[in-house]
């Protein structure tokens, strides 16, 4: 295995950069709610990319441990943005975002 | 016992209180009387006694101060409510609550039946206890106070009946009511009034204080005679007192006050309110000493003032609105003794003309009732022997007011012409000798009318006495016409003039201010011999006109059919009035300040503002969609901007 040196830091972070601006124009403009949730997570996961490849380059274990927080958390989110998604889905029988827009003036 | 001044002043008020309160409920118009009439009589009681006791000091020993609390403490503003216990004080607190009492009383009867018994007692109760804060204040402040009071209470009582109509002469016929003569009572007393309020703000500016002992005694130490701020005060005083005491040109609300009961006419618009100019006038002797142009004002003022009234008054067919007019010349005459200095003189008519003018209104009074509220003298007539206590008793106050020896109003009137002789000015005393034989006639012509002849009413009027309330008083009061002259019999007929006597040490540091001429008691006599003999030609013409030829009148009203209009229609001067100041004032109000300030420029003003939020908000509301990718863009945009500033700082 080639060692870690050999990628250079800047292509972790600017794969992870990449990977988070896909993320935030997926939740901008997708119309269906759980391709929404799919592109949270991909901006979670860049996150965590970022965190471990940090971890590698400084030798410390620091990064990894928040990975660890940070997938917890997501998961329990995740959970619990389903969960939304399907009380919505029983009442409106739909899980496009665009038509979820009562709370306005 | 001089601290006795504080309960003077305080009874009327619980008179007042406890007739307003609980009148209503009490609904007895025997317990209501009581309370109202004792109150006063007390007041006189302990006002006596301080009198007496006044008698038996020395003259240097009469002036007391009784301070009841602090009133204003504001920077260097200092008022307190005090009392100023002098003769001149004393005096018009014993015609007060003198000659009030006995219109108290006669008031029982008067009213009797009336359905707001209660209130009226009460009014009356509060109108004395603003007088007697006038008359007894030591400060300008508390003299205000009782000033405006009076003029509330004039209004309240004027327009007892409210909604009653009113017959005005001519003017605005037949939309009158009792309630337009309260307000233009009450509004004519405040264009005087803010002269007064003028003149309280140039002499706090000048003497720092409002208490009259400090004001005389600075102004006497640094104002030299015809200064022009001394000027301006006195004058601007003046122009309130014209409007408390109806001389022209503020007199034109008194023969509309006649609209009220005729008790208010008597104790108000006769005995009381409208002497206080003349009193305030009085108090301030040393200011108008120093201002020897405003005494001729007011001379000036007075004479012309009694004439024209006095002509007026020969017309009128309301028995009530030939009082009125001869109460305004009287006040004229009262004006004019004061103008040319002789103060005594004007205060001493002031206590005679409140006995026999009460008693002419409660006469007339006494003839109303009997005749079942009719006031015209032309549907009178006759009512000699059914009315012979009335009769008689009206009789006495109209040789007085003629000025008749040994009657009281013969010693004061003559006095006041004589000084005005003496002070110089011929036309004074010709003016007021002319006035006196159209007084004489006048009255003659309302007592031939009234009670003489051949009844002119229909069958459903049976005229009686009044009963005993009314006709006590009266009979006292009649008295008082005749004796009250005593009090001022001049050193010529042998007199001590024990009023002169008696006020001299209030005026005497003004009256050192003042000239005083002296043209002998050869020509006193001749003065006094001609006052006599115009008063007696007048009541000699009134009986030709009235009893002995009646045709007579009414030749000569076709013969100078347009003075007689001229004089019947009050020379027109309520009209002009109207045109040049009411009118203009009406619909400047409306047009100007009601259409086009409040509505259109302050309600725009707000209106406009609100426009201006509900259409900003109309534009904002449109931030919040409901969509929440909308609301996840604005975060994006957010985090953009604060990152390029955190990057590129």
């Amino acid at each position: 295995m080639a060692p870690l040196s050999a990628i250079p830091l800047n292509h972790y972070l600017a794969l992870s950069a990449i990977l988070f601006s896909i993320g935030v124009i997926g939740v901008l403009t997708r119309r269906n709610a759980i391709i929404v949730f799919m592109c949270v997570e991909l901006m979670l996961n860049s996150v965590n990319l970022t965190l471990v490849a940090f971890s590698a380059f400084l030798g410390q274990i620091t990064g990894q441990i928040l990975v660890f927080f940070v997938m917890a958390v997501a998961a329990a989110e995740a959970a619990v943005g389903l969960a939304i998604i399907i009380a919505i889905f029983r009442n409106k029988q739909t899980v496009n975002i665009d038509e979820i827009n009562l709370m306005k003036w | 016992m001089y601290q006795l001044a504080g309960y003077i002043v305080l009874l009327p008020l619980l008179g007042f209180l406890a007739n307003g309160l609980f009148g209503k409920r009490i609904s007895s118009e025997r317990l209501s009387g009581l309370i109202g009439s004792g109150t006063v009589g007390a007041s006189f009681v302990m006002a006596a006694i301080i009198f007496l006791e006044m008698l038996k000091a020395s003259p240097e020993q009469r002036f007391h101060v009784v301070t009841l609390f602090q009133w204003v403490a504001a920077g260097s503003l200092k008022v307190d409510v005090a009392f100023q216990i002098d003769q001149l004080s004393i005096l018009m607190t014993l015609i007060v609550t003198g000659v009030g009492f006995l219109i108290h009383v006669y008031s029982i009867g008067y009213m009797h039946g009336d359905r707001a018994f209660w209130r009226f007692f009460a009014y009356l109760n509060l109108f004395i206890f603003m007088m007697l804060n006038l008359v007894l204040a030591d400060n300008f402040l508390l003299m205000f106070l009782g000033w405006e009071g009076v003029g509330l209470c004039s209004f309240l009582l004027i327009g007892f009946w409210h909604d009653r109509k009113f017959d005005t002469g001519g003017y605005a016929p037949g939309t009158a009511t009792t309630s337009d003569a309260a307000r233009k009572a009450f509004i004519v007393n405040r264009i005087g009034d803010f002269g007064f309020l003028i003149a309280l703000f140039l002499m706090f500016n000048m003497f720092g204080s409002l208490v009259f002992e400090d004001v005389f005694a600075r102004a006497n130490a640094i104002i030299a005679p015809g200064d022009a701020t001394m000027f301006w005060i006195t004058l601007l005083l003046f122009m309130g007192a014209a409007g408390k005491s109806a001389q022209i040109p503020l007199y034109v609300w008194l023969p509309d006050a006649m609209a009220g009961p005729t008790p208010v006419s008597a104790l108000i618009h006769a005995a009381t309110m409208v002497t206080a100019g003349v009193y305030m006038v009085a108090r301030c002797a040393l200011l108008y000493s120093l201002a020897p142009a405003t005494m001729e004002i007011v001379a000036i003022v007075g004479t012309a003032t009694a004439f024209f009234a006095a002509t007026m008054g020969l017309v009128q067919n309301d028995i009530k609105k030939v009082l009125a007019y001869s109460t305004v010349s009287q006040l004229g005459y009262m004006f004019l003794g004061l103008g040319v200095g002789s103060f005594t003189a004007g205060i001493f008519h002031v206590m005679t003309h409140a006995f026999f003018k009460a008693l002419l209104f409660l006469g007339a009074g006494a003839v109303i009732h009997a005749m079942r509220d009719e006031q015209d003298i032309q549907k009178m007539g006759g009512l000699r022997s059914n009315l012979p206590l009335t009769y008689k008793t009206f009789v006495v106050a109209a040789l007085a007011i003629a000025g008749i020896p040994p009657l009281s109003g013969f010693f004061s009137k003559d006095e006041i012409l004589w000084r005005a002789y003496e002070h110089g000015s011929f036309l004074y005393w010709l003016a007021g000798w002319l006035t006196a034989g159209l007084t004489a006639f006048y009255m003659f012509r309302l007592v031939s009318l009234t009670f003489e002849g051949k009844g002119r009413w229909g069958h459903d009027v049976h005229p009686h006495e009044a009963p005993r309330t009314m006709t006590v008083p009266l009979v006292i009061l009649a008295i008082l016409s005749v004796i009250g002259g005593m009090a001022g019999i001049p050193q010529s007929l042998g007199g001590g003039n024990a009023v002169e006597q008696w006020l001299e040490p209030v005026f005497a540091k003004a009256r050192s201010h003042l000239m005083s001429g002296y043209a002998g008691a050869g020509s006193e006599y001749l003065f006094m011999g001609l006052s006599v003999a115009v008063a007696v030609a007048g009541i000699s013409a009134a009986r030709i006109f009235y009893m002995k030829r009646p045709d007579l009148p009414a030749r000569m009203a076709a013969a100078f059919s347009r003075l007689h209009t001229l004089l019947w229609r009050k020379y027109y001067v309520d009209e002009v009035y109207d045109a040049l100041v009411v009118t203009p004032l009406v619909r400047g109000s409306d047009k100007l300040l009601w259409k086009g300030v409040d509505a259109g420029f302050i309600d725009g003003i707000v209106n406009a503002a609100a426009k201006v939020v509900s259409m900003a908000s109309e534009r904002l509301r449109r931030i919040q969609g409901g969509v929440v990718q909308g609301y996840a863009f604005a975060f994006v945009v957010g985090i953009i901007v604060i990152l390029g500033i955190l990057m590129f700082r």
